[in-house]
């Protein structure tokens, strides 16, 4: 289900003298099932566009197609919008507040009004998807969880609505290392296995560069670039000076580059060391 | 809705209102809520509207802003108005099936309505003209000789700076827990009381439980520079009562001279 925006125009406050444009004439598409790592600088207008995505906020002017569907024309109800498009917001754990964990999943299906079974299905179902065992967790209070796994539970809240468009605002924000990399990993493994279109939003590249297939960078509530990384993160400069970087090996690759080695983009780790080493082993073979 | 609420709200400005020592203004707005209770003349009403009307266009606030305050209010005032109107005794005007309206309870009420709006307007000007942390300097040091009594006032003072301070954080909260809720297809919008009181749980749990996290954090950091209270602490900016406090409480007590004059010499 694509997701096009077509002249989107957001401005906070408007009429009065804390009148704030945070987004300026965007538009883009989005595929069926693509990975995309939404990037930029705090107040470049992300979240204000991934909250127009699902209808929290009403756009100043332009329109927001999901499945054909214009979301802000009156016949479709808001409901429904919200249920294809799940939205993950920053710091989810605070949102929780049932007894049980597994009510609080249950929250999401039982609005949509599904059956018992049907809930409880979707519960086990998205708690098994965020790496939580159901029958561990389902009963314990929420809030007696460790952050890492509170925030899987959130996640696991949007997911029993069964999106069709999943939409994440810093999922990792405020996590230890290794809770960062597992709950990009469960996202990773979640794109693959149920081929929902996944938006990122974070601000480190690092994180995003070997999950997504596009990414969009946006400055000053426009959109700077949207296109695959290995082409995003050439642009070391301009994104030097919108306030972002690009990983680490990116740099290395440059610098490699400027002391005359032919090395083809990189943007992990891994794909370097193979590329450093065929460029070495290259070179000895010669 | 949340942006309606425009109690203890300020608005900068550099008026003579504004630059008004926090003490007299509250002493003054404290004698123009008394003076508003003595007035049983409808014409007492004219000295309140000139006060008013002198003080609105001195400290340059628009009126507009001054009536926004009034709309969360008009329940209550509207309420007051019917109480007063059908259940007061007295020579029976008109009668709407069971109800009847006196000439005594119209009178009673419209004197009601107009000090319920006099009252809110003129508290509002207070907020709207004094920064939340000169306002809550002024209440500590008008409370500083009941100290000798045992009135905490400074640790009531900064309970009123922190309580003002949460105001926009626990607001800004509100909106972000709603939308996460309202993404998990919650709805706060239709529905009957009864069903929209259940929908306010997932929006007040997690609210009460942030407020709690924030005052745990707050009192932590505020232990770790060592807060102590107010012994001994002196202030950056002293308040110091000048020439146009004297004029402010001048023309105060000629109104409230005024007030007097109409309720107990004026027959």
């Amino acid at each position: 289900m694509p997701i096009k925006v077509e002249n989107l125009v957001h401005i906070y406050m408007r009429d009065t003298v804390f009148q704030h444009l945070a987004l300026d004439d965007i538009s883009f598409t989005i595929e069926d099932g693509e990975f995309i790592g939404l990037i930029g600088h705090t107040g470049s207008g992300k979240s204000t566009l991934i909250q127009h995505l699902n209808g929290l906020i009403k756009p100043t002017s332009g329109k927001i197609f999901v499945d054909d569907f214009d979301i802000n024309s009156k016949e479709i109800p808001l409901k429904i919008i919200r249920q294809k498009v799940g939205l993950v917001f920053q710091y989810p754990e605070h949102q929780l507040f049932e007894e049980s964990v597994y009510k609080d999943v249950a929250f999401g299906p039982r609005n949509l009004k599904l059956s018992e079974e049907e809930v409880e299905k979707r519960v086990k179902a998205s708690l098994d998807l965020v790496g939580l065992n159901y029958d561990e967790v389902k009963d314990k209070s929420p809030f007696d969880l460790s952050g890492g796994q509170k925030r899987r539970v959130a996640i696991a809240g949007v997911l029993a609505m069964k999106p069709k468009v999943l939409i994440l605002d810093e999922p990792t924000a405020g996590l230890d290392p290794r809770g960062r990399d597992e709950i990009l990993g469960e996202i990773k493994e979640l794109h693959k296995k149920e081929k929902i279109t996944t938006i990122l939003v974070s601000h480190s590249m690092e994180d995003i560069a070997k999950l997504v297939d596009k990414i969009l960078v946006m400055n000053k509530g426009k959109i700077q670039f949207f296109d695959i990384p290995q082409k995003v993160f050439k642009e070391v400069e301009t994104l030097e000076r919108i306030g972002l970087g690009v990983p680490q090996v990116s740099y290395l690759i440059r610098e490699l580059r400027k002391k005359g080695f032919a090395i083809e983009d990189c943007i992990s780790v891994e794909e370097a060391k193979t590329a450093i080493i065929n460029v070495i082993r290259g070179k000895k073979d010669a | 809705m949340l942006k309606d609420i425009t109690i203890g709200q300020y608005i900068p400005g550099d008026t003579p209102v504004h630059n008004l020592d926090p003490r007299v203004k509250i002493i003054i707005t404290f004698a123009f809520i008394a003076a508003l209770f003595f007035i049983d003349k409808f014409f007492g009403y004219l000295f309140v509207i000139g006060f008013m009307a002198m003080s609105i266009s001195l400290s340059k606030i628009p009126v507009k802003i001054l009536f926004k305050g009034l709309k969360p209010l008009i329940a209550i005032i509207l309420l007051t108005v019917a109480l007063n109107i059908f259940m007061t005794e007295g020579e029976v005007i008109y009668t709407i099936w069971k109800l009847k309206i006196t000439k005594e309870g119209l009178i009673q009420a419209g004197f009601m309505g107009l000090r319920l709006i006099f009252l809110i307007t003129g508290a509002s000007l207070l907020t709207l003209t004094t920064s939340p942390i000169s306002l809550t300097d002024g209440i500590e040091k008008l409370l500083n000789p009941l100290k000798k009594v045992g009135v905490p006032a400074h640790e009531l003072a900064m309970m009123m700076t922190i309580a003002l301070r949460f105001i926009p954080t626990l607001l800004e909260e509100t909106d972000k827990i709603m939308k996460a809720q309202m993404a998990r297809g919650a709805d706060f919008e239709t529905g009957n009381i009864i069903s929209r009181a259940k929908a306010m749980v997932p929006l007040l749990v997690p609210l009460f439980i942030s407020a709690f996290r924030r005052a745990d954090e707050l009192a932590l950091a505020m232990e770790a520079r060592c807060y102590r209270g107010g012994e001994n602490r002196t202030r950056m900016k002293q308040l110091i009562i000048e020439f146009r406090d004297y004029m402010a409480l001048t023309i105060t007590i000629v109104f409230f001279s005024a007030i007097l004059w109409s309720r107990y010499l004026v027959k």
